[in-house]
């Protein structure tokens, strides 16, 4: 694995490891399909999970949330293992995310959806900050909050269910294809909140298939084949590499 | 409050309606209020099953189990087969709590089923229930029953002591209390955390993990809250009549308040009440009276070739379920969130246009 440097210019960043997984193995059933994933997020980065169809994306995010456990293997949060933490625990530990294909509350509204975010929380001194922090990241959610999230335009589900990850206050935000059926100015326009959050202070892992985009605002990536971790590296230097290039970015 | 308001009307209109024509043909004041003191044990029966499929969104087939249990801990507190007495009062208590306790030894190794799995499980614990108090004779007479229950009593306040058998005006007060006591819980409930939690299980059950909501407590929770209020109505209802058999106990029951939540509407407390009483009154009453109208009208003996029908002679009881079933049907056909549904549930059932406008809006995007 390359040795990532860091932008300096990022007041975020610093070394201290947010996430560690090593040589994390999972299964569906008999389908071995991690086959011994290795990789670390540290503390401010975006770090993204690039990889065709069927590479183990989703499955490692699934992993790492408890909704599959791992048979082998050790996933490590701020230093604490979480291998085989159960997924209602994750929110507790500061690890807050959005699922593949958003799962939005559709019969709940807006604000509701936000609420159901917050549920875990005590501290309500800081909550209205927060739907505050959300309305400001997208102003479209405030529009609509009393609509029902079935009615949102995909975009605007998307939004929805990012800000309702964020009310759980993570340290570590998953995202799972965000730009997922969009077009591609809302892929920008999410994009760009993405990078708005991190500056905030939320460590990413993102995962896509968007992989221009990805490495567009990512500080390192990892590139997975068939459950494995091919490629890895500084995204600056993924977006050169011939390999990526052909078989992600269209040559 | 406004709740328990509601209850006081009701506990004094109805009563008061069935002294109006056409009712007062029907029946005296005091058949009637025997019949809402019954209609009540449904009513709870309803309102806790309303917890279980309307709220938490899990399909309970063996629902009865839990009334069992109940009249079950009842007739074991206070009757001369056990040799105690213990009064009608704190065992209300104890049925509802043996009920939960039950609720949460079945629920805990069965809910991590979904859907189906979960509806067949809660079958087969349905039809065991009363099988085993049927065939472990020793410790509940069989097919017998336990007899001799005692009835409650307010040991003379009110000048009231046991019960008895003829006046059904406590026990409609008292079914009455015990309702306005569950409805007031059960609301508040519905607005908890707790609350907001099963709807969101009951949407999307990954989606409310991630939310940090443990999916398998709150389910319990809903098991077991719903099993409590049937042991409720399970001690209720053996102390009124006096007796418990495993007959009374079948699946039947469990279909009949399910029925009876899908038709008042899933979802909603008072919904679902309404329901249970409407099937429960139409059960008892209304299909007598209707075969004893249509006696009335002396509709001549129709011969159709060999088959002759006489309509006078039809026992409309006999055909409660094929009535039921019919209901059903229309009703999932017509009005398939119920007759009183709840805001949430009526907007799952009928995609607005801008649902439509907007999946299309989806597809475009893509």
């Amino acid at each position: 694995m390359t040795a990532p440097t860091f932008d300096a210019a990022r007041p975020t960043s610093d070394s201290a490891v947010v996430l560690r997984m090593t040589d994390v193995h999972s299964y569906y059933g008999n389908i071995h399909a991690l086959q011994g994933i290795s990789f670390e997020v540290r503390a401010g980065e975006i770090v993204t999970l690039l990889g065709a169809n069927g590479a183990g994306k989703t499955t490692t995010l699934k992993t790492i949330h408890g909704l599959i456990h791992a048979r082998k293997g050790r996933i490590e949060f701020e230093g604490r293992d979480i291998t085989s933490m159960p997924a209602h625990e994750h929110v507790g530990v500061g690890i807050g995310q959005s699922p593949e294909g958003r799962r939005i509350f559709s019969r709940m509204t807006v604000l509701e959806n936000l609420q159901m975010g917050a549920y875990t929380r005590r501290d309500t001194s800081t909550l209205h900050e927060d739907y505050r922090r959300v309305f400001e990241l997208f102003p479209r959610l405030e529009e609509r909050r009393d609509q029902s999230g079935g009615t949102l335009s995909g975009g605007e589900q998307q939004m929805l269910a990012i800000g309702r990850a964020l009310m759980t206050r993570p340290k570590l935000l998953l995202l799972d294809e965000p730009s997922m059926g969009l077009s591609p100015i809302l892929v920008e326009q999410i994009f760009a909140i993405i990078q708005d959050i991190n500056r905030q202070g939320t460590t990413i892992l993102l995962v896509e298939q968007n992989a221009l985009m990805a490495l567009g605002v990512a500080d390192r990536g990892y590139v997975l084949q068939t459950g494995r971790i091919v490629r890895s590296g500084e995204a600056s230097a993924l977006l050169q590499d011939e390999e990526v290039r052909k078989a992600y970015l269209g040559g | 409050m406004t709740i328990v308001l509601a209850l006081a009307i009701t506990a004094v209109a109805l009563p008061l309606i069935v002294l109006l024509p056409p009712l007062n043909g029907f029946g005296t004041q005091r058949d009637f209020v025997g019949g809402f003191a019954d209609a009540g044990v449904f009513v709870l029966l309803a309102i806790g099953l309303n917890v279980v499929v309307g709220f938490a969104g899990l399909l309970d087939l063996g629902y009865a189990a839990f009334f069992a249990i109940g009249a079950y801990t009842y007739a074991y507190g206070a009757s001369p087969f056990s040799g105690l007495d213990i009064p009608f009062w704190p065992m209300l208590l104890v049925g509802a709590l043996v009920a939960a306790m039950f609720g949460v030894l079945l629920g805990a190794p069965t809910l991590r089923l979904r859907g189906d799995y979960l509806a067949i499980v809660t079958l087969g614990f349905g039809e065991i229930v009363p099988v085993v108090f049927l065939n472990a004779d020793t410790y509940t007479r069989g097919t017998n029953g336990i007899t001799g229950l005692s009835q409650p009593s307010l040991y003379g306040i009110f000048g009231i002591n046991g019960f008895g058998f003829t006046d059904p005006w406590p026990y409609f007060l008292t079914v009455l209390i015990v309702i306005a006591v569950a409805f007031s819980f059960l609301y508040r409930l519905q607005d908890s955390r707790v609350g907001r939690a099963w709807v969101a299980i009951r949407e999307d059950e990954l989606a409310a993990a991630s939310m940090g909501i443990n999916t398998i407590t709150t389910k319990l929770l809903a098991f077991s809250i719903g099993a409590s209020t049937s042991g409720l109505a399970g001690v209720f209802y053996a102390s009124k009549l006096s007796i418990v058999s495993p007959d009374q106990f079948g699946f039947t029951v469990s279909f009949t308040v399910l029925a009876m939540v899908v038709l008042g509407g899933m979802g909603n407390i008072w919904g679902a009440a309404a329901g249970a009483f409407i099937v429960y009154e139409i059960q008892s009453q209304g299909l007598k009276q209707l075969g004893a109208f249509v006696q009335s009208l002396h509709v001549p003996t129709l011969a159709l070739g060999p088959v002759s029908v006489n309509l006078g002679a039809i026992d409309f009881i006999n055909f409660q379920y094929l009535l039921y079933g019919l209901a059903l049907v229309l009703m999932m056909l017509l009005r398939p969130e119920g007759l009183f549904p709840s805001r949430r549930r009526r907007s799952e059932l009928h995609a607005t246009p801008d649902d439509a406008a907007d999946s299309a809006d989806v597809l475009v995007q893509a």
